[in-house]
């Protein structure tokens, strides 16, 4: 474990010797490329003056409640598709074109239905989430082998508790790398959103990226591009990794 | 090996009536007829095993007493009743191990109990450690499904079916894919099970050997359509050993009549 750690932190050491040797070099203009310290010094003067803290609020909140909206609907709908024909033949043709779509292509459909309000930014989010998740879920349970519901049927399980105690958890593995995937799809349609619309109820991150490339300011163009990367590592750690680990456990296979 | 007495002869009460029951299955090329005319009666506490070929309609006459598939003619009782849905009464073990990878053993076992009895979560607990000691698992009942041998899982399966105390018993060739030696402690367990608890076992297998070793009756199945060609008792005394002469000289007659209708089928 400590090996491991050592090495990580080597390699990642060994990046940003990389970089601020490349910057010494002077190959291309500072303006460009900055070095390593100049963008911690933007991240700690972002960082001090509270710009950083309630950008990222602000963009976590969107993502998390978009997200969680995603969810919500996508869950349900995927597992009417996989049980009903008729569901599959609508919503989850629908869902299979809807998901090719690029979920920046939401985004000037949402600035006109609502404006430059907070409704919008859901709207992109939700939008890039719910369709991949629909059909995550949809292959997730027809994947199921029929002898397990057939097992707690002659076990006196019906309707609801078959769903609940059979059919979910046994798409457990599938509906989880869903997620995970519904969670990319947010994360980069609420970036594009946020650089592309100006919204004036809140300053997320994607608008300081935006303003960044606007003042021509390359260390926090870097830094706050750096903070993206963070966010999304963080939750995959704490969020996905036990998660999955915990299904390695019980499966015994990494399933999806 | 333990030795056991002779188990009481079954009550005359019959738990299982099945009378001319047909099943056709219609599939985009084929019509099959699966099940013809099957007539059958089960007592009570009795251990019946059901032979046959591949493909004979054996598993599905199964699902219909589970009542997971239904007949399209005749009538299937269990305990006087119609049987039109599967029930707790009838609990049936499949030829794959049908255990949920998402819980554990003693979760797996403890899922029926949860469904078919009024029991405290401490009396669960307490059944499904008691037949976890049966299949003598109890000590895996923390284990993941996927750390356990073929032979274990189908041990925890048995338990599982067991712990909300069926009266019936439907094995759909629940030791087919285990080796002879998993297979050969398995038939030894399950006689001692039924003489201790002595639930009516419906057992379908396409060895008769197996079949020998374990039921009081052998009916004898042949394909397209699936029909009851003969029937054996069998008078042996328990526990049965699969290598015993005696048994030997059963299944070989039991192949022979067997191999006569699979025969004249070929030969049309």
């Amino acid at each position: 474990m400590i090996t491991r750690w050592l090495a990580a932190s080597l390699f990642f050491v060994g990046l940003i010797l990389a970089w601020h040797l490349v910057v010494k070099a002077q190959i291309w203009s500072p303006l460009l490329l900055p070095s390593p310290a100049s963008v911690f010094e933007y991240l700690q003067g972002a960082a001090q003056d509270g710009t950083l803290e309630e950008a990222t609020l602000v963009t976590v909140r969107r993502l998390l409640i978009g997200y969680g909206l995603g969810i919500i609907v996508g869950l349900p709908l995927g597992l009417l598709t996989a049980s009903f024909r008729w569901c599959h033949d609508t919503i989850g043709i629908l869902a299979l074109g809807l998901q090719t779509l690029p979920s920046v292509c939401w985004v000037p459909l949402a600035l006109l239905w609502f404006g430059q309000s907070e409704s919008a930014m859901l709207f992109v989010v939700v939008m890039g989430t719910v369709w991949s998740l629909i059909i995550a879920t949809d292959n997730g349970v027809r994947t199921i082998p029929p002898i397990y519901s057939r097992a707690a049927r002659t076990m006196g399980s019906t309707g609801l508790h078959t769903w609940t105690h059979v059919i979910v958890p046994a798409a457990l593995p599938f509906l989880l790398s869903g997620m995970k995937q519904g969670w990319a799809f947010a994360w980069r349609s609420l970036m594009a959103a946020e650089i592309y619309v100006t919204i004036l109820s809140g300053f997320g991150l994607g608008q300081l990226l935006h303003y960044g490339r606007e003042l021509h300011a390359m260390d926090q163009v870097i830094g706050v591009i750096l903070v993206i990367i963070v966010i999304g590592l963080a939750v995959d750690k704490s969020l996905f990794a036990p998660t999955e680990r915990f299904m390695y456990r019980r499966w015994g296979t990494a399933r999806g | 090996m333990l030795t056991i007495d002779h188990p009481p002869a079954p009550s005359q009460a019959a738990k299982l009536v099945l009378n001319h029951v047909s099943k056709w299955f219609q599939t985009s090329s084929l019509h099959v007829h699966a099940l013809d005319d099957v007539t059958l009666r089960i007592a009570e506490g009795e251990f019946v095993c059901l032979v046959g070929p591949s493909g004979c309609g054996k598993s599905t006459l199964l699902n219909i007493i589970a009542g997971l598939d239904h007949a399209d003619s005749g009538t299937v009782q269990a305990d006087g009743k119609p049987i039109d849905e599967p029930g707790p009464h009838r609990l049936m073990m499949f030829q794959e191990s049908a255990l949920f990878p998402w819980l554990t053993v003693l979760g797996n076992v403890l899922f029926g109990l949860k469904l078919s009895n009024r029991l405290s979560a401490a009396e669960r607990r307490e059944k499904a450690e008691y037949f976890l000691e049966l299949v003598g698992l109890k000590r895996f009942m923390h284990s993941n499904v996927h750390e356990l041998s073929g032979g274990m899982k189908q041990r925890v399966a048995l338990a599982r079916a067991l712990a909300p105390n069926p009266s019936v018993l439907l094995m759909d060739e629940p030791f087919g894919a285990l080796d002879a030696l998993t297979r050969e402690q398995l038939y030894g367990d399950i006689q001692r099970i039924w003489s201790q608890h002595r639930k009516t076992i419906l057992f379908v297998t396409h060895n008769v050997r197996e079949a020998v070793c374990l039921g009081d009756r052998v009916i004898l199945f042949s394909p397209h359509p699936g029909r009851i060609r003969e029937e054996f008792a069998i008078p042996l005394p328990r526990a049965r050993d699969i290598n015993s002469v005696d048994l030997a000289r059963y299944a070989t007659e039991i192949t022979r009549v067997l191999k006569g209708y699979v025969e004249s089928e070929v030969a049309g």
